[in-house]
């Protein structure tokens, strides 16, 4: 696809009878407005009449729907798997060479900026001397690689509710594609205690809690969804575990069944709904209880 | 009850003794049929919920429609049997399978597994100044998805719109989230009509809109 393109119909540049060419056309083109896509295909030569067209379109639609379909239904945990770990070495080192772009950058010239941003900045100098090329072209790799990462990112963001539509709406396509990672698959996962969803990703503080170290651990990856991190933090456990139950569930359907259920969903934004309304209930009535909190605090430091 | 306004092709029809919706076309989910007739169940469908509860939907039967929402296609099947080209939008590739069943004896029925959130991944396949959108997804930001995609229809078109309640937030009251639904569409469109399904739908809203 070219830019100039991106206007045009899906027809536009697709050779009649070149079933391929047309369902690249209708799976990846995209256009900001609508037109008259018979009229103009018909002006074009793409089809006779308007009928014609149709004719045209009904098949190009079915059979580029179909072999959608199909590639979605083929993707697989597995792939995912791999997305996710690439995904991170890619940003892990895009990173690591930003920093050490930018350091040198900063040597040569002014005005240099920091992290990913400032790698872009500096691919688009123009070199002046063998070293000034070294630094450009350093740069100019980190740029790519972070573009990886999010081309990745996209990727992860398609094949997740494929491969998982009910976790992949609850969790996000990321924390998903994280999820299913850290138990080695959708089947592991959906074999996983929720407990064990909870503090997926928290294996060291969990062992340092199992050897006798440290409390046990609230949650692991799934902190990065809204509704841990968004709650307060002494309703956590709470939002976890209800959301590892959840998502334990989400599971398990997606790996038994595959079919959406929205009753699950609804679920946990009731289950959320009350966890969240306790802190509004002891706000409102904040002003009697936390008077009292505060003197124990007070008292506590006066006997240390 | 008030005598619905129905579009060519959509007949009452007798199945078991008992008046239905139907139209003219292959059966889908092994409804009953008479001949060429086939039941439409307003239960299963929110569009024939609000034909059989007489909405004024606009429909006259052969206009071009564009539906979001599409599923496994057991209302795009019978709004292609009495509509011209009809765009059946879906998301997720399950259901889609059953929709491409249903295209398959449909020759102006043309499935796309495309998000309705985002239209201009379809902009370059549906064609512009449709007559109806018909809209029925089970997301949040339906009034969102009504308004990104008011692009596609004709200025004395008509969007027929099922509001899920229970997608938007299933702790409010229904009644709230509908009035903010009403509220964000009256940005791009002209509320006409709207009403609870709650015969045949719980908690769903059908809206009649033209866009402003």
């Amino acid at each position: 696809m070219t830019t100039d393109e991106s206007d045009a119909g899906w027809f536009a540049s697709v050779p009649p009878d070149d079933p391929a060419a047309a369902r690249d056309a209708i799976d990846h083109g995209s256009a900001v407005s609508p037109a008259d896509w018979p009229r103009l295909a018909v002006e074009s030569g793409f089809a006779e009449d308007a009928d014609d067209y149709y004719d045209r379109l009904h098949e190009a639609t079915r059979h580029a729907t179909r072999e959608a379909v199909a590639e979605r239904e083929r993707a697989d945990d597995r792939q995912l798997i791999h997305a996710v770990r690439a995904m991170d070495d890619c940003e892990r080192v895009a990173n690591e060479l930003a920093e050490r772009a930018t350091e040198w950058a900063g040597s040569r010239f002014d005005d240099v900026g920091t992290g990913i941003a400032g790698a872009r900045e500096i691919a688009e100098r123009e070199p002046d001397g063998d070293l000034d090329r070294r630094v450009i072209s350093l740069s100019a790799r980190t740029a790519a690689l972070a573009d990886e990462r999010d081309a990745l990112k996209a990727t992860i963001d398609r094949v997740a509710p494929a491969v998982a539509p009910n976790l992949a709406d609850m969790a996000g396509p990321e924390l998903t594609a994280r999820l299913i990672a850290l138990a080695g698959g959708l089947e592991p996962l959906a074999k996983k205690p929720s407990g064990t969803v909870q503090v997926l990703g928290a294996e060291d503080a969990l062992f340092a809690h199992l050897s006798g170290r440290a409390p046990s651990p609230k949650h692991g990856v799934i902190y990065t969804h809204e509704f841990v991190r968004g709650t307060r933090p002494e309703d956590r456990g709470s939002a976890a575990r209800a959301l590892a139950g959840k998502l334990a569930l989400a599971a398990r359907v997606d790996h038994y069944s595959g079919e959406y259920r929205e009753v699950l969903h609804e679920d946990l934004r009731e289950r959320m709904a009350t966890i969240r309304a306790r802190a509004e209930s002891t706000e409102s009535t904040g002003g009697d209880s936390a008077a009292p909190v505060d003197d124990s605090a007070v008292s506590e430091e006066e006997d240390a | 009850m008030p005598e619905p306004v129905l579009p060519d092709g959509v007949e009452r029809r007798e199945f078991d003794g008992e008046p239905r919706l139907a139209t003219r076309g292959e059966p889908v989910y092994g409804e009953p049929t008479d001949g060429e007739w086939r039941a439409w169940d307003p239960e299963r469908s929110k569009l024939g919920g609000m034909l059989e509860l007489g909405f004024d939907t606009g429909l006259t039967g052969s206009e071009t429609v564009l539906y979001l929402g599409a599923a496994a296609g057991t209302t795009v099947g019978h709004v292609a049997d009495f509509a011209g080209p009809t765009y059946a939008v879906e998301f997720a590739p399950r259901p889609t399978r059953d929709l491409l069943e249903v295209a398959e004896s449909r020759d102006r029925l043309f499935p796309l597994l495309k998000d309705a959130r985002k239209p201009e991944t379809y902009a370059h396949v549906v064609e512009s100044d449709v007559d109806a959108i018909v809209q029925d997804v089970a997301t949040r930001g339906q009034a969102t998805v009504a308004t990104r995609n008011a692009r596609f229809l004709a200025d004395d078109g008509r969007l027929l719109l099922a509001v899920k309640a229970r997608s938007e937030d299933v702790t409010a009251d229904p009644d709230d989230v509908f009035a903010t639904v009403l509220d964000e569409l009256a940005g791009t469109y002209e509320v006409l009509e709207s009403g609870r399904l709650d015969r045949f739908h719980e908690d769903h809203l059908g809206v009649v809109a033209t866009p402003r």
